[in-house]
């Protein structure tokens, strides 16, 4: 017999593996990793070799240019390093992006698989909790807590994760409907299986890509958010700092030429956007040409 | 041919590539072919063998990264790769009209059919809306559509499929183009549908003057339309003849495999348990270089010579425009004998292993919520047969006829509405939940599609191993052991295991298949067009498996299929379907050679022959559509159609007979004597 010579030559790759490849053929996602990696070492590490007040406020120090006085990004209007400060804000704005993205992931998930699964009155009705929640404006839903509740960093992850799970869950819910028709799960009823095995085995493994790039989207808009919160004066209150408090400061003062405050915290804001929206790209591709036939 | 004359379509050494995103695949290498005025040029190939690359380098269509590399496409003496791109819009356009093979995702949903057939008018000729209508209904008329005058206001998913597919020539010929070109213009619609449709392409061809090109895998379909064949293998054209000469003498040795491989072929031995020629192995990687013949791989015939010296087409000396690329042609005639598959060791007297008794099962008619559609769809109407220890039995049927629903009744996929499944003496229905898990293990089902009834993010082991963990059947040990036993049975290498779904081809998913319906060694393998997917040569592969796999371990087959050759050569007994009714149940050769009932023998006579020149018989080709399900017809449910039917016929006939059973009040012939 003949065997075909091209398959026996092909290495078994493993299904990371090659999703690993396929995810560093995509240029962008490598950037977005990149950059993602950078500014989340600046936060956090940066501190250590870079030492600022950024509790006690020092009016003898207003609005000092970059590079004055040892401050290489200048001094905000009370007196705080808008160098430190940075470091300080990417703090509050990765840790809420990332913990709201992923509540809000796991939240939307599990309901929306539930009533995908189910389907019947159980998804008529949860569903018709969703379609509700989506009807009220974010925003306006955001301000009504922010001005009920004081907004600490816990505080405002529940806050984003509370109103960012609807988009999760009917994404999962629209998944899970057409995976439970799928001849795989058919084929698996025909050997006696039952419905907890098909959610287990087959329809969350299926679902777990877009379930993954999603995700990252969900981190991207949750900085944003966090961001638009503290824009309208409802995010943490000082000494604490993020990214889009800053860059509402900053705002105030661009009449009087201090470009500092305003340029840095947005350029933050949109490189970290960026790179999870390049990151969800680059795992989109590896989730798809997975699935490719050869 | 003589040197003056001057084909519509020349084809010289024409080369496509597609570049992918890791190397190019050389889709067509030096393809030559003619097509001229009036005639039809059938081409016929596997997949993969370029003969669509064919038509869409013609067209212009090549998907993306595809591109002509060579060669020249010369229409009425002009070559197509030198023209402007405004002329060459206008050549494609107007002068060729192309018929894909999807009759649904070729028309636009949102268009009217009107509309949509008055396009390339309203683009290339620029009249007016109302004058557009006119001809569309015109050519609707033309193409045999009724009641043009109402379609046209329709949208494309008011119409059947093969409706669909005479909006689609209709489309094509408004334009009067001097060629047609139709890529598997079939192979989406029954066969009763196909006939039709092909009918009307040749029709249309002498009416209109127009030159034809017919692409298929179906060598009847060829054998039966075109003048002159051209087969093509990995990117080239490996033998050109006419028809007759073809189909009569083919020289080429995979030519001759092609024809050998048709279940139709089936050598009747002795104990009529034929095997079926199959090629072995797969068509070659067309983004590596070859050299030399590129079905030398696959040949038994090969030798070094073949392996390593490029063959050119070359003429056979009779001068009859017959070529073929072949060191070592068919000299030896090639029939393709109409198998006469003796009866089988009759299993008779044993009790049956599965029966089912007046099996119902309705659906509810769509709709949802408050505008609930009333009424239910009668998908499966009281059918009943048995199958017998070892046995096969096949089950035709075209589409919605049921025969899915009942192999899917039986495995226990759904609750049937009314009626017995009995296997083994237990009714199904009286079973406890866990004496209901375990009559999985007698059961198992076989799919059309193992790719798709295979979850792609397992490996293969897992996959195999889930029936044994799902019934709980041995520790992880025993498991593996079966596994790997289970991986030779089906011939395939232990390294399978480690891959996963998409790493395979069409017939070695169809194994795996096999090997998983197989794992808890069940009783009794409805396998539900199982073979459909697949290509002639691979089919055979898998089907001669099947029946081995049969006499080694001793298992039952309900054997569902659209195609009758395959069911004939697979099945001890055949059940003929129609809408949700068995009409007619007997011994495989009788059905086959000797049908009782009229739908019966209008499948038979529709299934496109590859014996060039078989007349089929005009008299009982069956018009019209099926009726709908939802309110399926009183009596017999054939009457609408039944060239025979009278008043009775009203009134449901039974089925009704020794061995040969049939539900029809006027059978076309009385049940031979018992012998």
């Amino acid at each position: 017999m003949t065997a075909t010579p091209h398959e026996e030559e092909a290495p078994v790759r493993g299904m990371w593996r090659q999703g690993f490849e396929v995810f560093c053929e995509n240029r962008l996602a490598l950037v977005g990793v990149g950059i993602f990696v950078l500014l989340t070492a600046f936060s956090f590490l940066g501190p250590v070799f870079y030492r600022t007040d950024q509790v006690h406020t020092d009016l003898t120090q207003v609005f000092l240019t970059p590079g004055t006085g040892g401050h290489p990004f200048g001094t905000d209007g009370v007196g705080y390093d808008q160098f430190g400060r940075l470091m300080l804000g990417g703090q509050t704005s990765i840790v809420v992006g990332l913990a709201a993205g992923l509540l809000a992931t796991v939240v939307g998930t599990i309901w929306g698989a539930i009533a995908g699964f189910a389907g019947g009155w159980l998804d008529a009705v949860m569903m018709r909790v969703v379609d509700a929640m989506m009807s009220i404006p974010a925003l306006f839903l955001f301000m009504l807590m922010a001005s009920i509740v004081t907004p600490t960093v816990p505080m405002l992850i529940v806050i984003i994760g509370a109103f960012a799970w609807l988009g999760p869950a009917r994404l999962v819910r629209g998944e899970a409907l057409t995976l439970r028709t799928r001849e795989y799960v058919m084929a698996m009823r025909g050997m006696g299986g039952t419905g907890g095995r098909a959610v287990r085995r087959h329809i969350i493994p299926n679902a777990i890509g877009t379930v993954i790039v999603n995700a990252t989207f969900q981190v991207a808009d949750a900085i944003l958010y966090v961001a638009y919160l503290s824009f309208l004066g409802l995010g943490v209150p000082p000494p604490a700092a993020n990214w889009g408090g800053m860059l509402s400061d900053g705002l105030s003062d661009t009449f009087s030429g201090h470009w500092w405050l305003l340029y840095p915290p947005g350029i933050a804001i949109i490189l970290i956007v960026l790179a999870f929206n390049f990151i969800g790209d680059g795992l989109r591709d590896v989730f798809e040409v997975r699935l490719r036939r050869r | 041919m003589e040197a003056t004359h001057q084909p519509l379509l020349r084809l010289r050494d024409l080369s496509t590539d597609i570049a992918l995103r890791r190397g190019t695949v050389h889709a067509l290498d030096q393809v030559n072919l003619q097509v001229d005025q009036g005639e039809t040029l059938g081409i016929v190939g596997e997949s993969g063998s370029g003969k669509t690359m064919t038509v869409l380098s013609i067209m212009g269509l090549l998907p993306h990264g595809g591109s002509v590399v060579g060669g020249e496409i010369l229409f009425d003496g002009r070559d197509l790769r030198g023209l402007e791109a405004q002329e060459l819009r206008r050549v494609r356009g107007v002068e060729m009209g192309m018929v894909f093979q999807d009759p649904l995702t070729s028309l636009n949903p949102t268009m009217r059919i009107g509309a949509q057939v008055a396009e390339p008018l309203r683009v290339h000729q620029g009249i007016g809306k109302a004058e557009a209508r006119d001809r569309a209904v015109e050519i609707l008329r033309r193409v045999g559509m009724p009641r043009p005058d109402k379609i046209v206001d329709d949208y494309p998913h008011q119409l059947s499929g093969g409706m669909r597919q005479r909006v689609v020539i209709a489309m094509a010929l408004i334009r009067s183009p001097r060629l047609l070109i139709a890529d598997e213009p079939t192979t989406a619609l029954d066969v009763t549908t196909q006939r039709q449709i092909l009918e009307l392409i040749d029709d249309l061809r002498e009416e209109f003057k127009m030159a034809v090109i017919l692409v298929t895998h179906d060598l009847g379909v060829i054998a039966g339309r075109a003048d002159r064949v051209a087969v093509m293998y990995a990117g080239r054209v490996v033998e050109t003849g006419t028809t007759a000469e073809l189909f009569r003498s083919p020289r080429h040795r995979y030519t001759e495999a092609l024809m050998r491989a048709l279940p139709e072929s089936a050598a009747a031995d002795a104990d009529g348990q034929g095997r079926l020629y199959s090629i072995p192995g797969l068509p070659p990687d067309l983004s590596r270089p070859l050299t030399g013949c590129r079905f030398a791989p696959r040949c038994r015939f090969a030798t070094d010579e073949c392996r390593t010296t490029d063959v050119a087409l070359t003429p056979d000396g009779a001068g009859s425009g017959h070529e073929f690329a072949c060191l070592h042609p068919v000299t030896e005639p090639v029939a393709i004998t109409a198998s006469s598959a003796a009866p089988r060791a009759a299993s008779g007297a044993a009790e049956p292993l599965l029966t089912v008794r007046d099996l119902v099962k309705e659906y509810d008619a769509g709709g949802a919520g408050v505008r609930k559609v009333s009424g239910r769809v009668s998908a499966v109407a009281g059918v009943s047969f048995d199958v017998a220890p070892g046995e096969t039995l096949g089950i035709v049927g075209e589409s919605g006829c049921g025969k899915s629903t009942v192999g899917r009744l039986v495995a226990g996929l759904e609750p049937s509405t009314s009626g017995q499944i009995i296997v083994d003496g237990t009714d199904v229905a009286t079973l406890g939940r866990a004496a209901r898990h375990r009559m999985h293990r007698q059961v198992q089902l076989m799919f059309q599609d193992s790719y798709a009834a295979m979850n792609p993010r397992m490996r293969i082991d897992s996959i195999l191993t889930e029936p044994l963990e799902i019934q709980r059947v041995g520790d992880a040990a025993a498991r593996r052991a079966r596994v790997s036993e289970l991986l030779d049975q089906v011939g395939l290498p232990r390294r399978a295991l480690e891959r996963y779904p998409h790493e395979f081809s069409g017939g070695q998913l169809q194994r795996i298949g096999l090997a998983r319906s197989l794992a808890l060694r069940p009783r009794l393998i409805v396998a539900d067009e199982p073979v459909s997917a697949l290509d002639v040569s691979v089919q055979a592969q898998v089907l001669n498996l099947m029946r081995d796999l049969q006499r080694g371990l001793g298992l039952s087959y309900v054997f569902i299929s659209h195609d009758l050759s395959v069911v004939d050569y697979m099945a001890d007994r055949i059940g003929v379907m129609y809408l949700g009714k068995l009409v007619e149940a007997g011994p495989a050769h009788q059905v086959v050679r000797a049908p009782r009932h009229p739908y019966t023998q209008a499948l038979l006579d529709a299934v496109p022959s590859p014996h060039p020149g078989h007349a089929s018989n005009a008299g009982t080709a069956i018009r019209g559509e099926l009726p709908s399900a939802v309110n399926p017809p009183t009596g017999c449910r054939f009457r609408t159609r039944c060239p025979l039917a009278q008043d009775i016929c009203a009134t449901e006939p039974p089925l009704e007979g020794g061995t040969h059973q049939v539900a029809c009040h006027f059978p076309l012939r009385q049940e031979p004597p018992e012998s």
